[in-house]
């Protein structure tokens, strides 16, 4: 029975909206993340004022939902003259969130390099850039892998939250097919299932990865 | 076009944000103290329950933490009408809350017990304490001080995540902000005004949280730096 109401048409669909939420989560994670390692620099940066004023900019935008920010770009700016399409708004919105979370993790990242090796390229009469990226960043890059794995997993599922503003990608394909179905229970769990499909491989990954740099880590710190 | 900002039409309706506010809270608060009793205990039964129960824990948790909540939050709503429930969109979004909420407990709480060296447990074992005592006071208490931060910033991010269940009309703040928008055509006012309101929202909850954390960990307090 249930057969001949999901055909393969709708399986296609569903396909297809997975293959927009992939591709706004690659658009999130390289825009986000090229925002945020300016917004990471910016944390740890010399300057107190530049300090000041990232730090404003995370919280606030941590502060506020990211549905909140969709909306807001969707509904909020065609009013002031700016015309966005739901691809746009919703590419922008996940950019601005993944640009506050992503710089917070690699700040945090950046800040655990030990602070001899700091110290141990200032004696080298390195320049503080020169320090940032022929030291320090180097060695944060691989302390950072693990948890930004482990956000990708956080974009893939917030990129559901494009379906609000319209755009049609897994979440948004699957409440079209279920207001022609109307079989809401299935159809979510289809769309449950296939992100799961797409996130669980990346959650193992992260683990994996966190687990042999914290083998590393731990190995070195052990006591007799 | 009109370029001119009116806050005006958008903030004499302040008592509908204020209710909204109040329904994005009483969410918040339900889901944190049922989550948290639900991921507590996920989180021992995933440690010392028997295998079955451990499984069920694990299983709990990977799929919460790799399905989005919107998702999960349709599921429920969707799921329990058609096994027969009619319960309002109130309580079917702290129901969901709740659950999504536990999952993350559940692994921030496995973080802590994880954190916790065998050393420790050996050495309570040694001073006779029961079973009972050791898992209570060496276990559990301490692997919670040090999880602290990262529980309540969780919470946060649950009151904030919220915001997703306007979406099967409940009426908390974003579902306010939808439904002033549609009403004054101010898009930009409204949600800029609740963002705003989320903003006051978190900043209050990490205050009661920090707060709380003086009261709870005295310890934490006296050496201000934790375990």
């Amino acid at each position: 029975m249930i057969a001949t109401q999901l055909g393969a048409t709708h399986l296609q669909f569903l396909l297809q909206g997975a293959l927009w939420t992939v591709v706004l989560s690659a658009i999130a994670l390289v825009g986000g993340g090229l925002l945020g390692f300016l917004v990471a620099l910016c944390r740890v940066s010399g300057s107190r004022a530049v300090r000041l004023a990232s730090g404003a900019y995370v919280q606030v935008v941590q502060g506020t939902p990211l549905l909140v920010i969709m909306f807001l770009v969707f509904f909020g700016l065609p009013p002031l003259g700016l015309n966005v399409s739901p691809l746009a708004a919703a590419s922008a919105s996940l950019i601005l969130y993944v640009s506050a979370y992503m710089g917070e993790i690699w700040r945090g990242c950046i800040e655990s390099v030990p602070k001899p090796q700091w110290e141990a390229a200032e004696c080298l009469a390195m320049s503080r850039t020169q320090r940032m990226f022929h030291v320090v960043l180097p060695q944060a890059v691989r302390i950072a892998t693990p948890p930004t794995v482990g956000f990708l997993v956080q974009i893939i599922k917030n990129t559901s939250l494009a379906s609000v503003v319209g755009f049609v990608e897994l979440a948004r394909a699957g409440q079209i097919i279920n207001n022609s179905l109307f079989e809401p229970f299935l159809v979510y769990l289809i769309i449950a299932l296939l992100y799961f499909a797409m996130c669980y491989p990346l959650s193992r990954w992260s683990r994996r990865l966190e687990r042999r740099t914290g083998f590393a880590r731990r190995q070195q710190v052990v006591s007799p | 076009m009109n370029l001119r900002l009116d806050f005006g039409v958008v903030l004499e309706r302040w008592p509908l944000f204020l209710d909204g506010a109040w329904m994005t809270l009483q969410l918040a608060v339900l889901a944190t103290l049922f989550g948290f009793a639900l991921g507590a205990l996920c989180a021992v039964g995933r440690r010392s329950g028997p295998p079955w129960l451990a499984k069920l824990c694990g299983g709990y948790v990977e799929a919460i933490r790799n399905t989005p909540l919107l998702v999960q939050i349709f599921l429920v709503y969707f799921g329990l009408a058609s096994l027969g429930f009619s319960l309002s969109a109130f309580t079917v979004a702290a129901l969901a809350l709740t659950i999504n909420v536990g999952a993350y407990t559940t692994e921030i709480m496995r973080a802590g017990f994880d954190s916790i060296p065998r050393g420790q447990l050996e050495a309570g074992e040694c001073l006779g304490l029961s079973q009972r005592q050791v898992y209570w006071h060496v276990l559990l208490l301490p692997a919670m001080e040090r999880v602290y931060p990262a529980l309540t910033s969780q919470f946060v991010l649950l009151m904030l995540a919220s915001s997703v269940t306007s979406q099967i009309s409940a009426e908390e703040l974003t579902a306010v902000a939808n439904y002033i928008q549609s009403d004054t055509y101010r898009a930009f006012e409204s949600y800029i005004t609740v963002a705003l309101f989320y903003l006051a929202l978190s900043f209050v909850m990490r205050l009661g949280f920090w707060g709380l954390g003086l009261v709870l960990f005295p310890r934490r307090r006296r050496l201000g730096t934790p375990l």
